[in-house]
């Protein structure tokens, strides 16, 4: 998976370039990076430029990975300005038309092309009935989940690991052991693999669903019996940007027990959803798309980089549709959607983000 | 309806896979590695060798082979042929017999083990007393006399090892020196021992007792000698006996020589060999080969050389089969299928007039029938090596047969000067030294390796490269010239920063026009800076284009008109170790390594000071010391998972380069283009624009970037190829000039098939999008090391015939993939996955058969096709007139001869049983006189044994 480890060339800049849209309206404006101030005067600002000082808002802002995050408070707020790079792009909604389902991983990815034709500004008129509200998200993205809890046994475990776009290392080491297996002919050792270690600080330890000494039964659905150290490693590496591992954990006293059976539809089977990207001579980069692209992109106003911003560095001159894309000055990474459980691969997810000039996806 | 339709075609695909596909080991090129016994069948005219791994391999005429392994993994001490028999017995190291035959089956001979043996002394005996050291076949082919190590001889019945008897003793030889080996002379009575102190000596044998010394020498004598450790004499008509022995030499100046001495009337030379001389024997004329010896067979450690005996001079013959692959290692293979008759004449011709001061003789070595038929095609391997050459071997059948040689090495001057080799000559006329022999592992230069090697079989022309960043563009010549070898240096950095390179310097080109011999001669050099090793080569003859790539970047030359035409820099500016050269490597675990060894002299350094004597503390740091090996080595292997980053080592490396004419802008158009894959998963394509034909010497071409494609796994890219409109790929230049294959289709869309070391992408073209894909590390865990495109042609059918992708995976599996559709279609395992050295020399040819070497100097041949394979066929037979020789046997007349024939085992015994136990100074041998019951026939002596008090 991509890792975004290229600074952004601006990110060292005191401005921050905001590009607010409020229903069909853009406001531009910056702010200091250094003293962003707290959420209420940001808050009072967004109303103010908008001109719609009566109006409760519900703040959202596309993340560097292209997920819509809310904004309701300092801490958000805060960082949500530190890692704008190098734009911050905000998106309002009316708190009584408010879409909360809309936020989270891969909101601005799944289903539409771009961020621009994100649900919040069409209310989705297909979608049927709208899923339940649990709760508020806050700034999370999924970072692991058990699933087919249903079709496991209990001692079993399947974990899936979100590396998307994380600076956070998978972080953890294997090893070669031996496990006892019941067989008709009775109790027989075999040879097993086993989680080593894990890295302090890790995506695999930070999820705490698994440890040091459970045994790795399959990888992404295909069962680790019969091959080597090696041969797991391989495969886990090759399935890194979605790896789901089923373990058998050396601790069985936190096992999932089984409830009311609700079945969740996915499989330890990975999607494939890598897609490779193509850049032509002429400078514009395309995701490569496994069908033929039958959608089509909405139009986009053309960027106009901020004159505060002009004097001190702007960015490469960079845009979506046909405009070109600088090359081999950084910038961050667009990337494109991860693969969710959902069964429908039709829609094919992907996003280009207007402001990554190597791209990879 | 619908499912029962599609289940049978199923079948019919199944049915047709096994049609196609078909997995075959069919027989190993080179040079046994580890040889460690020899034997020799004057009546089948059969060599056999032994080695060290428990193989045992016979070679007759050319095409003639067979190999057996033994089951034990211990080394081969002695081969055997049972006399007119198609049987041989084994000795392996660990004191068992193998009783080997040739059996007819089907119109062919294939070689069985049929019977194993144990000796068993009686309870209680120490094992030397079984412990066989000598073995000795009776002529009769129906008893085999062992003799062991605590001086008995066994009698046993063959076929069977039925245990017959066991005998003793009778007359005394006293000599004065540790006996190494003995021989009859076949002339008169004598015998001829050789000693270790360089001597041999000459006894008479009489009926009775008191046998006396009546010569002794040591030929090389003066100054202390090494042990004569084999010694044969030969008569011959003319009346001059022929001698031989090995070693001898005088000690301290050469007695690192592997030497044989070969004396006849007044010449006498010493065959100065290249390794150690494992055995040797003599081949003799005539139809029975009981006439004058012809030739000497040595075979030494790394070769077998084949002296002319019969020719003045004593000529090598050239050998063919058993040709060391690895005169000096193999550092890259390169195999072209179907090579145009006229080129493999001019390579033919150009080899030949290499090939002075062999014999003209025939090879002496003829048993057998090679019943394979005529090779559909001729076949080239082309092997780089560590000093610089490129050996050219035709590969059509089943002997790996020399045809041509290149050496690089001319171009450039190196730390050695050419002519100090023949200084070598000048080192004094005794002992009469002859080098022969081409076994050289010592390379002059290590820059001078060669890497990469691309041949065009249709216009002749061959690039090479090698270790130093340097590329060389040979033409095929027939004439001997000399002209200057043009160099261009091009910077694959193009200004990139912060670059380092610690790495080996360049090689210097010579100004001055050198000498080329007819055959491949070069004509231009390029020479990437920094001069890392070339990783990637590809060559376009129709363009006359290479492309070349290394760990920094590539670039594209022009060798019509000798100017490069660009230059793409992959380097990646994290990319610490490209950046500095591969021996900020090397100091990196020389740190290691030295920081371990500080740890543990400080250990000790901190043990000395805190008082030595005191056993213990001593005691206690050793068991600490013990306790944290033990710890060392308990830790269990792990393995890190972590996803492949943009900024791991080498992304930039070129890794593969290739020539496609196909579409990149539009559908309508078709144009040139260079493709370059990347460690890091990308994909680079360029656009050429070449200059018509009438102006392809004075336009220049030019060379733009059209895509960029970086696959979203990263993983390094082995492969790329575009298939045409009918999903076949591109065929060569100048393939279709020449008339040999399809113009490609040009109407339907073309296809790009990507295979990273994970995956298999096919993508469509002009538009790159993926189509479909088939992911191999994520399913088995395995990854692609080798890929090839190879044809399949039905072994049912003649004209089916389909292409796929061959690929070797680091587990040591093949695997065939259908093209275009990324299916696999069937899965071998091939090579061990620990051998990956083995893994990394494997090269497929273009009918779906392969090489990888299983040892430094052999190949094995391998085959995945059902129609082309290549392996040996032959027959052996019981030869007629040997059965009438042991007719004619011993007659109550024939007293003299049954004598000698008794006499000649009695040596072999000796010889063997000496070499093991020889510790005392005063060696008496003694004859035994026995009658075996066995023996219908009357005979004075059946068996013979050698004692020492």
């Amino acid at each position: 998976m991509n890792k975004n480890h290229r600074v952004p060339s601006n990110r060292s800049l005191s401005a921050v370039e905001v590009k607010s849209k409020f229903g069909a309206e853009f406001r531009r404006f910056s702010l200091d990076r250094s003293k962003p101030g707290r959420f209420d005067e940001f808050y009072g600002l967004l109303q103010h430029v908008h001109r719609i000082p009566n109006v409760d808002l519900l703040v959202g802002y596309a993340d560097i990975h292209g997920d819509l995050l809310p904004i309701n408070n300092d801490d958000n707020y805060h960082k949500a300005i530190s890692t704008a790079s190098p734009l911050l792009r905000l998106f309002l909604q009316r708190k009584e038309e408010a879409d909360y389902t809309t936020f989270g991983t891969d909101t601005l990815t799944r289903k539409k092309n771009t961020v621009l034709s994100a649900v919040l500004l069409r209310p989705d008129a297909n979608r049927k009935k709208p899923p339940v509200i649990i709760s508020l998200p806050r700034d999370f993205r999924p970072v692991s989940s058990i699933i087919d809890v249903d079709i496991l046994p209990e001692t079993h475990r399947r974990v899936r690991l979100y590396k998307h776009g994380q600076e956070k290392p998978l972080g953890f080491y294997i090893r070669d052991g031996s496990s006892v297996r019941v067989t008709p002919q009775g109790l027989e050792k075999v040879p097993a693999i086993f989680i080593s270690r894990m890295v302090p600080g890790g995506l695999a330890e930070s999820t705490g669903l698994l440890a040091v000494n459970d045994e790795v039964l399959e990888v992404n659905g295909i069962e680790v019996a019969g091959k080597s150290l090696d041969q797991v490693t391989d495969m886990m590496i090759a399935n890194s940007h979605n790896l789901i591992i089923t373990v058998k954990p050396a601790n069985q006293r936190n096992n999932v027990v089984r409830g009311g059976g609700t079945a969740s539809g996915s499989s330890g089977r990975s999607s494939d959803n890598d897609e490779d990207l193509v850049i032509e001579a002429g400078g514009d980069a395309d995701p490569i798309s496994r069908t033929p692209s039958n959608y089509s992109m909405p139009p986009l106003p053309r960027y106009e980089p901020h004159l505060n911003l002009r004097a001190s560095a702007s960015p490469p001159p960079l845009a979506i549709n046909g405009a070109v894309l600088a090359r081999g000055s950084s910038g961050s990474l667009s990337k494109a959607g991860y693969s969710t459980p959902s069964p429908d691969r039709a829609t094919r997810r992907r996003s280009l983000e207007e402001d990554g000039t190597v791209i990879t996806l | 309806m619908k499912r029962f339709r599609r289940h049978g075609q199923e079948s019919q695909r199944d049915r047709l896979k096994q049609e196609l596909f078909q997995f075959n080991k069919t027989v190993e090129h080179g040079f046994p590695h580890q040889p460690s016994a020899l034997g020799y069948s004057p009546s089948l005219q059969l060599l056999a060798i032994g080695t060290r791994s428990g193989a045992i391999k016979l070679y007759g005429a050319p095409g003639v082979e067979f190999m057996g392994l033994h089951d034990e993994n211990a080394a081969v001490t002695q081969v055997h042929f049972l006399p007119h028999q198609v049987e041989l017995v084994t000795l392996l190291d660990d004191n068992s017999l193998h009783m080997w035959t040739l059996r007819a089956h089907t119109g062919l001979s294939e070689l069985l083990e049929i019977g194993r043996f144990t000796l068993t002394g009686p309870p209680g005996a120490p094992p030397s007393v079984t412990r066989v050291t000598a073995v000795l076949a009776h002529s009769s082919g129906e008893l085999l006399l062992l003799g062991t190590e605590g001086g008995h001889v066994f009698i046993v019945q063959v076929p069977g090892f039925r245990e017959l008897e066991e005998r003793n003793i009778s007359l005394h030889f006293p000599a004065t020196q540790q006996l190494e080996s003995l021989c009859w002379t076949e002339d008169r009575g004598y015998i001829l021992s050789s000693h270790s102190d360089g001597s041999y000596c000459r006894w008479l044998f009489g009926e009775e007792d008191g046998n006396e010394v009546e010569k002794s020498d040591i030929p090389y004598g003066h100054f202390p000698c090494k042990a004569i450790s084999k010694i044969i004499q030969l008569p011959t008509k003319t009346g001059a006996p022929f001698l031989f022995f090995s070693g001898g030499m005088p000690r301290a100046s050469f007695g690192d020589r592997h030497c044989i001495t070969v004396i006849h009337n007044k010449t006498h030379v010493a065959l100065d060999f290249t390794s150690r001389i494992i055995d040797f024997f003599i081949i003799k004329d005539g139809q029975l080969r009981t006439g004058d010896p012809s030739a000497l067979v040595v075979l030494v450690e790394e070769e077998l050389g084949v002296i002319d005996l019969k020719s003045e001079g004593w000529p090598v013959i050239q050998t063919p089969y058993l040709v060391p692959l690895h005169s000096s290692a193999i550092t890259c293979s390169h195999h072209v299928s179907a090579i145009p008759l006229k080129l493999w004449e001019r390579v033919l011709a150009a080899g030949e007039l290499q090939k002075t001061n062999y014999s003209k003789k025939p090879w002496p070595i003829t048993g057998g029938k090679n019943l394979a038929p005529d090779p559909p095609q001729r076949d080239l391997l082309l092997t780089g090596h560590e000093d610089g050459t490129v050996r050219l071997w035709n590969a059509s059948g089943v002997c790996l047969y020399p045809m041509y040689k290149l050496s690089t090495a001319g171009v450039f001057h190196t730390d050695t000067d050419p002519n100090d080799n023949l200084h070598q000559g000048a080192e004094g006329d005794w002992p009469p030294f002859r080098k022969v022999g081409c076994f050289d592992p010592y390379s002059d230069d290590p820059r001078l390796g060669i890497q990469k090697i691309h041949l065009c079989k249709y216009s002749g022309c061959l690039a090479v490269a090698g270790t130093a960043g340097q590329i060389l563009v040979l033409e095929l010549n027939d004439e001997a010239a000399e002209h200057p070898v043009e160099a261009k240096v091009v910077d694959l950095l193009q200004g990139q920063e912060g670059f380092r390179w610690k790495g080996h310097t360049r090689l210097d080109v010579r100004d001055e026009p050198v000498r080329f011999e007819a055959g491949f001669q070069p004509f231009t050099v390029v020479q990437c800076q920094p001069p890392a090793v070339v990783t990637a080569l590809c060559l376009h003859s129709e363009w006359k284009l290479v492309a070349y790539g290394t760990s920094h970047g590539f670039g594209l030359f022009d060798y019509q008109q000798k100017i490069n035409v660009f230059i793409k820099c992959t380097l990646n500016p994290s990319d610490q170790l490209a950046m500095e050269g591969p021996l900020s490597r090397v100091k990196s675990i020389k740190k290691s390594l030295r920081q371990s060894f500080r740890r543990i002299r400080h250990s000790r350094v901190s043990l000395r000071k805190h008082q030595v004597n005191n056993a213990a503390k001593l005691q206690e740091a050793n068991a600490r010391l013990e306790a944290e090996l033990a710890e060392m080595e308990l830790a269990p292997v792990q393995r890190k998972i972590e996803a492949r980053s943009s900024d791991d080592s080498f992304t930039g490396l070129v890794r593969i380069l290739y020539f496609a004419d196909t579409f990149l802008s539009d559908s309508s158009h078709n144009t040139p283009s260079l493709w370059a894959g990347t460690n890091g998963g990308c994909v680079y394509v360029f656009i050429l624009r070449l200059p018509s034909v009438e102006h392809r010497t004075d336009e220049p071409i030019t060379a733009h970037p059209a895509k960029e494609i970086q696959l979203m796994h990263r993983a390094p890219i082995v492969g790329l190829v575009v298939l045409d409109g009918h999903g076949t790929p591109l065929p060569e230049p100048l393939e279709v000039a020449h008339d040999l294959a399809r113009s490609p289709d040009m109407q339907g869309s073309h296809h790009l098939v990507v295979t990273s070391e994970e995956q298999f992408k096919v993508f469509t073209l002009p538009k790159v999008s993926a189509k479909m894909k088939l992911k191999l590390t994520a399913m088995d865990g395995s990854r692609v090391r080798r890929v090839a495109v190879a044809w399949f042609g039905s072994s049912q059918s003649e004209d089916y015939c389909e292409s796929a992708l061959v690929v070797l995976t680091n587990q040591g599996d093949l695997h065939v993939i259908s093209l275009p559709g990324v299916k696999l279609q069937v899965r071998f395992p091939c090579i061990r996955k620990e051998d990956v050295s083995g893994i990394a020399s494997c090269v497929f040819t273009r009918h779906g058969q392969g090489f990888y070497l299983i040892s430094p100097s052999e190949f094995e041949r391998f085959s995945l096709s059902s129609r082309f394979l290549v392996e040996p066929c032959c027959l052996v037979e019981v030869p007629l007139s040997s059965h009438a020789s042991i007719q004619s046997r011993p007659k109550p007349d024939g007293i003299l001869s049954a004598y000698r024939r008794v006499m000649e085992h009695c040596v072999c015994v000796c010889v063997c049983v000496c070499v093991c136990v020889c510790v005392r100074v005063r060696v008496r041998v003694c004859v035994c006189v026995s009658v075996p019951y066995s023996c219908r026939r009357k005979m004075f002596v059946n068996h013979l044994r050698v004692a020492f008090f």
